[in-house]
């Protein structure tokens, strides 16, 4: 166990270049970091590098076509240099994940039960009687009703919000310190959705595990989340509590994105729009990628990257803000 | 800015105050087979006696979770599937009836945009090619089809002569979906079905089309039928809003009736599914428990029962009647908390004494 004072996730200067076909700075020197039992919201828009974050600190990404920088320490391990049977220890182990489409997650010709067993008994040495009372028992605890009936039908068999429990129930059966989560409820129903959030936040409870929650929606980010970072074009450009966010955004893509949720106060106006369409990750321009939508863009904006910048456990990366941050220290100075 | 020429002849036939669109007892049941020697057959009860009508110049919102048939009915309403029963009338005339409006005319009238951006769009035709590709097909000489098309990828904001001879698969989202809308503007329609139209998109970009979406309406004189699972969007967009359950309509109503003073259980669970902006006031309660009952065999009675906290013994018995709620007539729902004469314990004291003939189950 890592001590309390130390951050379980702690994520240093992280770069992540595609070389493949399509080459794409896909993150740009980022770094976090998430004590132990906290929920970090990472939020932006598609192509700003959310879930590359997610999927590289699960190792996801092909080795031969992406080039990584930077050092992911978990839990007190250096996770870019697992190796072998460490690897595969950590993943599932002390982090595992949940997708988007829980219909595509699962292998489609084994029943939901089987696939929790063979995850207990791949980390564990348990007898399968042992891992068949605890896979019951986690679809239990995912709220999954008739669990006995639901432990032995097909992924197909299930609807769109219960798969999303059996996912969950299959990603925490091995008790991970950190779960990281990749847009779980944006494909279900906003009905299902709430029920969703409300048992994630409920799990996160009772386990203390920390949860990385990717999300666009800020809606779904506020419901779950301690702490939001909003990442644009592969780089984070404000973090704060929830509340810091919502309230009091500094970053103008932050406060464009607040003002251009459609809400009961805008009705039959013109909505706020934020200009323009995301970057180009093949071919971010030199300076702020965010400059060519920014109304309050400068010849600064467009040449040099704003560093990011740390105060009162907040944290900025903007020449010209809707609010100012009263900078202490520098934290990262992104080249 | 308007196209120059009205090439196809629309005009106002009916009047003000004649519904645009008007949907009566719209019905569609897909046969699903099963059993030993797929002998047994069931069916998917899609979309079961729907009945709606749009004014003139405004937007109808539908609202439902998924497999609640929103989409079959812009379907059906399009003609993309034959309904199995039910009539259209479009502008005072029948569609596709004797002496009506004939099919090839009403699909003109009617356009459509879809959710997915990229599968609408043909991967082998430039832009510019695409959005005059439909008017061609209905007449118009080629050279004309083309200056209007540029026209309106323009309006649009796709300047043509940058994105004119792009294909689709070099546009962004937002770009696509902008392209869909150009395309269906080329016919001069005057009635729009959006199915999900901006569910795909970024939220920064949901809101630009939005907004060319309302331009667009007051600059051509549109009708919107806009359907979304998005509570806050239909609620910015729409002048009315009808909500679905399992294939039925089970409330509708001005968008503030519905938003602020919802009578249905289900859509006042629904609204109240919505994640809250403030992290001071989480949700705490999931609104509705479950997911939405299976269509094949929707439950007896009001189809919402079997997840409704206020269901009784008449909610098994009886399908409650779409009725006006009090002193509006203008908001309909389909509940018997509803109706004085239905014998709930919880209904409202004597509703107006409207056409409320319940349908024994």
């Amino acid at each position: 166990m890592s001590n309390t004072d130390k951050p379980l996730v702690k994520v240093t200067d992280l770069n992540v270049e595609f070389h493949g076909n399509r080459k794409a700075h896909a993150l740009d020197h980022i770094s976090f970091e998430l004590p132990e039992g906290q929920v970090l919201g990472l939020l932006g828009e598609s192509g700003s590098g959310k879930s590359v974050t997610l999927r590289t600190l699960l190792r996801l990404h092909p080795q031969r076509t992406t080039r990584i920088g930077g050092k992911i320490e978990i839990d007190g391990k250096d996770v870019l240099s697992l190796k072998g049977r460490d690897l595969e220890a950590y993943r599932g182990g002390t982090v595992s994940m949940i997708f988007q489409e829980p219909g595509l997650a699962f292998d489609p010709v084994y029943t939901i039960g089987q696939q929790i067993m063979e995850t207990i008994r791949a980390h564990e040495n348990v007898d399968k009687a042992t891992a068949a009372k605890r896979a019951l028992e986690m679809l239990d605890k995912v709220q999954i009703p008739q669990a006995k009936r639901r432990f032995d039908a097909y992924p197909h068999e299930l609807s769109g919000g219960m798969r999303q429990r059996a996912m969950i129930a299959l990603a925490l059966s091995c008790k991970p310190k950190l779960l990281l989560a990749d847009e779980p409820t944006t494909a279900l129903d906003a009905s299902v959705q709430i029920q969703i959030l409300l048992l994630l936040r409920e799990l996160q409870k009772e386990t203390g595990m920390s949860v990385i929650f990717v999300t666009h929606d800020i809606g779904a980010a506020v419901e779950v989340a301690d702490r939001i970072a909003v990442m644009y074009g592969g780089r984070i450009v404000e973090e704060n509590t929830v509340k810091g966010i919502v309230t009091a955004p500094r970053h103008p893509y932050t406060a464009g994105l607040l003002g251009s949720t459609v809400s009961t106060e805008n009705r039959g106006q013109p909505l706020p729009a934020v200009r323009g369409a995301p970057p180009d990750l093949s071919a971010l321009p030199p300076g702020c990628s965010f400059a060519p939508r920014c109304d309050n863009a400068s010849d600064k904006c467009r040449s040099e990257k704003p560093a990011l910048l740390a105060a009162d456990g907040e944290r900025l990366a903007c020449w010209h803000p809707v609010r100012e941050l009263m900078p202490i220290q520098r934290d990262s100075v992104c080249a | 800015m308007k196209t120059e020429d009205n090439t196809f002849a629309t005009q106002d036939k009916g009047g003000p105050a004649q519904p645009l669109l008007m949907v009566k007892d719209l019905k569609k049941y897909f046969p699903v087979r099963g059993g030993i020697l797929n002998r047994e057959k069931k069916f998917v009860h899609a979309v079961d006696g729907v009945s709606f009508s749009v004014a003139k110049g405004k937007t109808l919102g539908i609202v439902g979770e998924s497999g609640c048939g929103k989409s079959s009915t812009a379907r059906l309403v399009a003609r993309l599937m034959d309904p199995d029963s039910g009539s259209m009338i479009f502008d005072g005339e029948g569609v596709a009836e004797f002496g009506g409006i004939e099919f090839k005319e009403f699909r003109r009238n009617l356009q459509m945009v879809f959710q997915d951006s990229f599968a609408s769009l043909n991967p082998r035709l430039t832009i510019a090619d695409t959005v005059a590709y439909g008017p061609e097909v209905h007449g118009v000489p080629k050279r004309e089809a083309m200056a209007r098309a540029h026209a309106l990828l323009k309006r649009v904001g796709l300047e043509p002569s940058m994105f004119g001879s792009r294909y689709p698969h070099e546009l962004s989202g937002g770009q696509r979906q902008r392209v869909n809308i150009a395309r269906a503007l080329a016919f001069e329609p005057r009635l729009v079905i959006l199915d999900e139209a901006v569910a795909a998109l970024d939220k920064s970009v949901q809101a630009q089309v939005l907004n060319l979406l309302q331009e667009l309406k007051a600059e051509h004189d549109l009708t919107y039928l806009f359907i979304s699972h998005d509570l806050h969007v239909v609620h910015y967009i729409s002048d009315e809003v009808m909500v679905m359950y399992l294939g039925q309509v089970v409330e509708k109503g001005p968008v503030d009736d519905i938003y602020g003073n919802a009578r249905h259980p289900y859509t006042r669970a629904l609204l109240s599914a919505v994640p809250s902006m403030d992290p001071d006031n989480r949700t705490q309660h999931s609104p509705l428990a479950g997911d939405p009952p299976n269509p094949i065999n929707p439950p007896s009675g009001c189809r919402f029962r079997e997840r409704c906290p206020h269901a009784e013994a008449v909610c098994s018995s009886l399908v409650p009647a779409l009725m006006a709620v009090k002193t509006n007539q203008e908001h309909t729902v389909a509940c018997h908390m509803n109706n004085a004469a239905s014998g709930h314990s919880q209904a409202v004291g004597a509703g107006m004494a409207s056409a409320a003939e319940e349908v024994a189950a």
